[in-house]
């Protein structure tokens, strides 16, 4: 467990929906849920999430700090955007549900073998390091996320898709030796970290 | 110079080569008969699309799309910023909502900007080019360049998630938005008009990370279509039509079903009926075959 995560559980006692609100993208919003659930309803994963929306809004409440934390439920957001555009109450779910997963990252609690963490993860890695996504190079650090040898497996399983989008010119071998990239990496690269900088510079005041 | 100039945002996927360049070809091959001028926003940079989160915080994420609007108003100042994907229309568009209620964000944001030597008004419009067809163009002027009406096709209209929620289209309700069927039937294909997967989601990027689960979900979008009696599906998202048309193989060994039901973007529908040719329309570029257009294409 981090020692952000420790300073964080010293900072709020038990006062969990402030910790949200304080911390969480969006997360002023959660004391504004009705309990009406048509958020958890209209979601088309719903089945498959520990908790839906409005039960982690419950819970945050009720103070479940690490039953939230460390559920798989907000990696099952597909960012589908059905529960804002039904919400009675106009809560901003879905970026409520993408900031709980990033604090949870941040504090070191997110599930670790959760697929679509780990995909995000790499997604964002693919990204920013030369400003535009990598198909090719994406899709194989996917297949390989678990190891090689399940690597391997997804691969072989994978591999008519890949014929496929070769074939129709939708994908490149070439695309694994450089590829395409922003021209100004140096600046795109400057600007992101300052980014990051002032994002953690404030972090660190609300956690003083 | 042409009638209508936009800034316009093409994203990674419509990069050459890449999942959804062949949208990029229908969509050119449509903008030039249209007379719409794309001007591509020099050195753009990905968005980090929804699923940025686990690796960027807020700041980082908004920073992305921050970087494309200042690009955007450093080169072309007077001209709205289009983009043709919705989940980079989609990022666009929220980073200059948040950026403007929030004077705190908007400020580190540009001071993130500055290490990149630029500077952020945010006051563009951006918008989805379904908006620019709509809006600018009309509907009506856009059957007028109709050359070869797509008689007797039937076609599901699959409008998805992102391109209607929370934004949408102006006037269009997100339960049932009726844009899609309109440009259906602008081109003289009829429209399922009781496609009930309409708006439903496919998964998004949750199709790579959680295969399962998303393909249940594209069974039930292409089962409707067929249940609708769909010759084709027709789609203005780069994700909807990936992973509605490349997984259907797969989809076919878990459930036993027989789907071969060819998935365009809606430039490729327009591109055709204006008498453009197969690969003008970017038809060579379908996975699974969108027959009755590549013969009217070819008559």
């Amino acid at each position: 467990m981090s020692n952000y995560n420790q300073e964080m559980i010293d900072k709020y006692r038990g006062n969990f929906l402030k910790e949200v609100q304080d911390n969480v993208e969006e997360g002023d919003w959660v004391k504004m849920c009705m309990q009406c659930g048509v958020c958890s309803g209209s979601c088309p994963l719903g089945p498959h999430w520990d908790h839906p929306p409005q039960e982690i809004f419950m819970m945050i409440r009720a103070g479940k700090r690490e039953e939230v934390l460390e559920s798989t439920s907000m990696w099952m957001c597909t960012s589908c955007y059905n529960c804002i555009a039904r919400c009675p109450r106009g809560l901003p779910i879905t970026h409520i549900m993408h900031g709980l997963a990033t604090y949870s990252k941040r504090l070191g609690l997110a599930p670790q073998q959760q697929p679509t963490a780990k995909f995000a993860q790499l997604f964002w890695d693919n990204l920013t390091k030369k400003g535009r996504v990598n198909e090719l190079k994406l899709g194989l650090s996917l297949y390989f996320m678990n190891g090689i040898g399940e690597g391997i497996k997804t691969s072989l399983k994978m591999k008519d898709i890949g014929l496929n989008m070769l074939k129709t010119k939708r994908m490149s071998p070439m695309e694994y030796f450089g590829g395409h990239s922003c021209k100004d990496t140096k600046g795109f690269q400057a600007m992101l970290k300052k980014a990051q900088e002032l994002e953690e510079a404030r972090i660190g005041k609300s956690g003083s | 110079m042409a009638k209508h100039s936009y800034s316009f945002y093409p994203g990674c996927s419509s990069q050459k080569a890449a999942s959804s360049s062949n949208y990029q070809v229908s969509v050119d091959t449509m903008c030039q008969e249209l007379d719409i001028e794309l001007n591509e926003i020099p050195d753009w940079n990905c968005c980090s699309a929804s699923i940025g989160y686990a690796g960027g915080g807020e700041l980082p994420r908004l920073a992305l799309s921050a970087r494309n609007i200042a690009l955007s108003e450093q080169a072309h100042g007077d001209q709205d910023i289009v983009a043709t994907c919705a989940a980079c229309w989609l990022a666009t568009r929220e980073t200059q909502e948040r950026l403007n209620e929030d004077s705190e964000l908007m400020a580190e944001t540009n001071t993130a900007l500055a290490e990149a030597g630029l500077k952020l008004k945010n006051d563009k419009k951006i918008r989805h080019m379904v908006e620019v067809l709509i809006e600018d163009i009309g509907y009506e002027e856009l059957g007028k360049h109709v050359k070869k009406p797509l008689e007797g096709l039937k076609i599901a209209g699959y409008v998805g998630c992102q391109t209607n929620r929370p934004f949408g289209i102006a006037g269009e309700s997100f339960e049932n938005p009726k844009y899609l069927d309109k440009m259906i039937e602008t081109v003289g294909a009829e429209a399922c008009d009781n496609y009930e997967k309409k708006v439903s989601c496919c998964g998004g990027a949750l199709a790579f990370s959680e295969p399962e689960k998303s393909q249940a979900l594209i069974k039930d979008i292409i089962e409707s279509a067929y249940d609708n009696g769909a010759d084709m599906i027709v789609t203005p998202c780069p994700v909807c039509q990936m992973n509605t048309e490349v997984y259907q193989d797969q989809i076919n060994a878990t459930y036993g079903t027989k789907f071969k039901m060819p998935v365009v973007y809606y430039s490729t529908l327009l591109s055709v009926a204006y008498g453009k040719s197969a690969k003008e329309a970017a038809l060579d570029g379908q996975i699974i075959k969108a027959k009755q257009l590549e013969d009217i294409a070819g008559k």
